[in-house]
């Protein structure tokens, strides 16, 4: 079970936090201008990479802040931990 | 059997205190201190099960927690009862009662024991193989496979014990208490690291503590004492805690374990009432120091498997730490120097070792110059290859190996013996170390898998690190506890080890015999009875991956986890095969390392604290008048209130006529409640609901439809405009939690800019709704100040108001299509409003109607229940509810896929209400629609998402979700069931007052 440094409250349990999939990837500001191949593409598609990954975390049983994390999938390393709306702080 | 089998040399046992105790039905006795297992070789016992598949008569082949053989069920037929337990591992008490598993009618005679003369047509995937086919047979050998297999039995009546769960951080936890755990968890607690020890047995110190031998010294002094003076030194450390009979279960990223500690099993049971049997440690360590040990391999030959063979160092341990002789007239086994240690402790009690069979040609040690000057024969340079005894050993025939070892030559030699002590060398424990993700590499020069790469901030010393001379163990442990705690005091001044024992071995996986594969019966696996022949057999039938060649054959498989035999079974493919032993890798050890009670798991979530019950302010109100109640999410709702002897039927008629004849009061406390405030909250809810908000006036409530950003309806509910920047949202009861962190993450990570802010204020409130003609008349009995004219309090309005100068708010709104009231209040008072209401409504019947009803008067106005209604593939164009999307909003979650290739096809399931041909025929909810039963395979069309008899419209209703449904009203359909076809047709979902005329009657 991972210990998680949540941004706004410091290391805790796993059991407190749910993962909200991949990182980065911002809703269409005009969705009605997408084809529908392109808004599937928002949709549906997501990479789901074996190796290290941008992925969104919420404290749902804490602060229920989103925040974003760099995990490595292949042994569940955690790179980093940032808010919403920062820079990765690795590559 | 003889007497002579105990020597009164062990401080382990307490002779002056003896334990009478019953197996299989029979009493022995034997002393405090005792396992089960050595009690029952002190009274000669060395039969105690029989195997899985061949029933084959086993004994206690090991001491501690990977036996493969004695599985005993105890107290069986009791309430304490527990299969599969481990007779090694069990300290015995006065009034024990162990009985063996799978035989019947007794170990000693087992019909099952026929399986083991059918064995060459029982090979590796028989049950693959002969019960698949033909398919329809399955259940009927299916009977007899579980009648004649199987391990122990369940209880059948509940556990009294009680267990618990307990969490632990610490800066170091140091796994295993052998010599090495010892000395690594006093450096550590010396040096300020608060430590934890814990071992799975119930004494510290491991195999060195009973190590008595000349040929292993410690600064001169004899193991065991330097070791007893190091116990007693750390049993004092302030920082350091130690918890024996604790099993480490399992090893999971980020330092967390989950550790068994077993506090009664050992106590007489009268002595555990009211006291914690097993607690559950979930122990998050800072650092984590590994020091699980090795287990002895036994040695692959034909008839390995009967009773009296035993691992070298088991017997050992039997007659050092528990004084227990478990033969007197032994052969010892080996390839390599540790069953010379054996034969020391043997020599020095004068018990009769008429052999030695070693496979290596030279031995080069202290200690076997030492057992060969005690005028032992020890043949060199031999194998096993065959032993005789059906329920004990009673001789073996052993060969002279050849140069390669692959054959063996000359002539056969017959040897008697009453117990085989087999050694093939050690396997590192390097089970918990894998779990945690670390990486095993392979050592070429004595064939064991040793951790490399550690995936968090872990070590593992001592002989599960590879480390197996005395002397190597503890320059080891010094040199890598000292760099990975970072200090540089050890505590330790200078350590100076003697060992007569020399680490070589000849390694042979399989040790050949004078008969063809297919003649012998070689166990890896003895749990499973998986043999050598059955390994190879999988690798001619094309198995390659060890996963693969597990599975088929089994091997690794039982409750043990192969802990003995699976490095057999990766060296036989590798030489079967011909590739590298490593290239394999090795089969994934899988928690829990030693089989965990389901008691432990659970600790105290048993009964009423198994899962969050949520009640209702109101709830007593519903427990006193008799209600029902039903499990929506986590609450506790009134489902009906049945009257005298009404079943819920009858009770819901009743309530349903009523609620549309004069009035009905619903609990509907459990809907969701979120309050929205900020500058931006109108356009957030533009943005959230499909429909538009920005236009609705302060003091006014509109219904909303919410959807998944795939299109798909996600939830719905009323919100209340309260104020110019203050909403409050309700939500499904089920749904509440979800939408709130759906509008979190949308507020937080895609519109950060927008300023509004969310609070769950569900449990705040109590929320009564009254409905019906009556209902106006009540709530102005309720609240007498508020103007209820409908000039003033129209329908979708909302009021502040008082009751007895309690702040409420009273929302017009209706789910039932009656005129009606929802009254929210704090909590804490919704009882008394409640009671207030009945007490008003007393003269116009008012009927308090539970969640069922609720359900039937929605569905007769064609309300959608999402979650009931719909299954997150319906859009609200599939629900004909395209009057509340919103053509204008050019954006709002979901909109965009409204309009898919997919979600436009005209042939989607769409909802819609369907009639019986027979009126009183109420169809099933989730019944099949379909509208052709001549052409096979039928078409299914849909199905019946809710259906009702309604008492107001006096004939059964449905609503179901049918393809291309949208343009089929009036059209015959039919609902295929077991024993009939029901026809019905195709209606508006709206099924009474579709004018809306109830609810805006002027009363
Ligand atoms: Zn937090």
């Amino acid at each position: 079970m991972f210990l998680i440094n949540c941004p706004f409250c410091g290391e805790r349990e796993q059991s407190e936090f749910k993962a909200g999939g991949e990182a980065h990837i911002v809703r269409p500001k005009q969705p009605t201008e997408l084809s529908d191949d392109e808004w599937a593409e928002y949709l549906f598609m997501r990479k789901n990479i074996k190796g290290v990954q941008f992925e969104r975390w919420n404290h749902v049983h804490g602060c229920r802040k989103w925040f974003n994390m760099v995990r490595d999938t292949s042994n569940d390393q955690i790179k980093a931990v940032y808010k919403m709306g920062e820079k990765p702080p690795v590559k | 059997m003889t007497n002579n089998l105990r020597f009164k040399t062990s401080k382990f046992i307490d002779e002056t205190y003896r334990v009478s105790f019953k197996f299989n039905n029979k009493t022995y006795f034997g002393f405090k201190g005792d396992t089960l297992a050595s009690a029952l070789l002190a009274n000669g016992i060395h039969l105690v099960g029989r195997s899985f598949k061949y029933h084959r008569p086993r004994g206690i082949m090991t001491s501690g927690s990977e036996e493969p053989n004695a599985i005993i069920q105890l107290h069986d037929n009791s309430s304490r009862t527990e299969p599969n337990v481990r007779a090694t591992e069990v300290e015995i008490y006065e009034g024990l009662v162990a009985s063996s598993q799978n035989c019947w009618p007794s170990v000693n005679f087992d019909i099952g024991g026929i399986n083991n003369l059918l064995s060459p047509i029982l090979p590796a995937g028989f049950y693959y193989k002969t019960f698949m086919w033909p398919a329809s047979f399955w259940e009927k050998y299916e009977y007899f496979i579980r009648k004649s297999a199987g391990l122990g039995k369940s209880p059948k009546v509940a556990d009294p014990d009680i267990y618990e769960h307990k969490y632990i951080h610490c800066d170091v936890l140091v796994i295993g208490a052998g010599i090495s755990g010892i000395m690594a968890a006093k450096m550590a607690a010396k040096n300020g690291f608060k430590t934890l020890l814990v071992d799975e047995k119930s004494y510290l110190g491991g195999s060195s503590i009973y190590d008595n031998s000349e040929f292993s010294k410690i600064n001169n002094q004899i193991t065991s004492s330097w070791l007893e003076k190091e116990i007693n030194e750390i049993s004092k450390l302030e920082n350091l805690e130690i918890k024996i009979r604790t099993s480490v279960a399992a090893f999971h990223g980020y330092n967390f374990l989950l550790a068994r500690e077993n506090l009664t099993d050992h106590l007489p049971i009268n002595q555990r009432e009211n006291k914690v049997r097993q607690r559950l440690l979930k122990i998050r360590a800072k650092k984590v120091i590994t020091a699980t040990g090795s287990i002895e391999r036994p040695l692959i030959f034909d008839n390995n498997d009967r009773p009296g063979i035993l691992l070298s160092s088991a017997i050992k341990k039997y007659i050092d730490l528990y004084g227990v002789a478990c033969g007197e007239n032994n052969i010892l086994f080996t390839n390599n120097d540790t069953a010379y240690e054996t034969a020391m402790s043997l020599i020095q009690r004068g018990i009769k070792i008429n052999a030695i069979i070693d496979n290596r040609e030279q031995i080069d040690s202290k200690i076997s110059y030492e057992v060969e000057k005690n005028n032992i024969e020890i043949y060199k340079g031999y194998t096993v290859v065959d032993t005789y005894g059906y329920r004990r050993i009673n001789k073996i025939s052993i060969m002279k190996l050849s140069k390669d070892g692959q054959t063996v030559v000359g002539d056969k030699k017959n040897l008697n013996c009453d117990c085989l002590g087999v050694s093939g060398g050690w396997t590192p424990a390097v089970h918990l170390f894998t779990q945690s993700g670390g990486k095993l590499k392979f050592r070429e020069e004595d064939q064991v898998f040793i951790p490399n790469v550690y995936p968090s901030d872990q070590i593992s010393i001592g002989s599960c690190n590879g480390d197996f001379g005395l002397e190597e163990i503890i320059r080891n442990t010094l040199s890598s506890i000292k760099k990975f705690l970072d200090i540089d005091n050890s505590e330790y001044k200078t350590v100076e080890t003697i060992s007569g024992l020399n680490q070589s071995k000849r390694n042979i996986w399989l040790l050949p015999s004078d008969k063809s594969i297919g003649k012998t019966k070689s166990f890896v696996d003895y749990q499973n009875d998986a043999t050598a022949k059955d390994i190879k057999l999988a690798l001619r039938e094309g198995f390659r991956s060890i996963e693969h060649v597990k599975r088929y054959t089994t091997t690794g498989m039982g409750t043990d986890q192969g802990k003995l035999g699976n490095m057999h079974a990766l060296g036989i493919i590798s030489e079967t095969a011909g590739t590298k032993m490593g290239e394999h890798g090795t089969t994934t050890f899988r928690p829990p390392y030693t089989p965990l009670t389901f008691g432990t798991i659970v600790g105290r979530n048993v009964g009423e604290f198994f899962d969050i019950f949520r009640r209702t302010p109101i709830h007593d109100w519903h427990v006193a008048n008799n209600a029902e109640f039903e499990n929506v999410g986590q609450w506790k709702r009134a489902w009906y209130y049945p009257k005298d002897n009404e079943n819920m039927h009858q009770a819901v008629q009743r309530e349903s006529k009523a609620a549309r004849d004069s009035a009905g009061i619903l609990d509907a406390s459990t809907l969701g409640k979120i309050d929205i405030q900020g500058t931006d909250a109108s356009e957030f809810l533009n943005r959230v609901y499909t429909n538009a908000w920005s236009k609705l006036a302060v003091g006014k409530c509109r219904y909303g439809l919410m959807l998944n950003e795939d299109g798909m309806v996600y939830d719905d509910g009323v919100t209340t405009r309260l104020g110019e920047n203050h909403y409050i949202m309700t939500t499904t009861t089920g749904g509440a939690a979800n939408v709130l962190g759906k509008l979190e993450d949308y507020l937080q990570t895609e519109w950060p800019e927008l300023d509004v802010y969310l609070s769950s204020v569900t449990d705040h409130y109590a929320t009564i709704s009254v409905c019906g003609p009556n209902s106006k008349k009540i709530v102005s009995k309720v609240i007498p100040d508020l103007d209820l004219s409908d000039e003033k309090f129209p329908h979708m309005s909302f009021k502040n108001a008082k009751i007895d100068n309690i702040k409420c708010r009273v929302m017009r709104i209706s789910f039932t299509g009656e005129h009606s009231y929802e009254i929210n209040i704090q909590a804490n008072f919704g009882k008394s409003v409640w009671e207030k209401c009945m007490d008003a409504g007393k003269d116009f019947n008012i009927t308090p109607y539970g969640t069922e009803t609720m359900h039937l008067l929605r569905a007769e106005k064609g309300f959608i229940i999402v979650g009931q209604d719909t299954d997150a593939t319906l859009t609200p164009i599939d629900l004909q509810m395209d009057w509340i999307v919103s053509k204008k909003k050019y954006d709002f979650i979901g909109k965009r896929s409204l309009y898919r290739s997919d979600t436009i096809r005209e042939d989607r399931k769409q909802l819609v209400g369907l009639l019986t041909e027979n009126p009183e025929e109420v169809l099933e909810e989730g019944a099949q629609i379909v509208a052709n039963i001549k052409k096979s395979p039928i078409e299914m069309l849909g199905h019946v998402t809710s259906s009702y008899y309604s008492p107001n419209l006096k004939k059964s209703i449905a609503l179901g979700v049918v393809k291309g449904g949208k343009n089929m009203l009036g059209q015959k359909l039919i609902i295929p069931m077991e024993n009939k076809n029901i026809n019905v047709t195709v209606a508006d979902p709206v099924f009474l007052d579709k004018e809306g005329e109830r609810l805006n009657a002027k009363l």
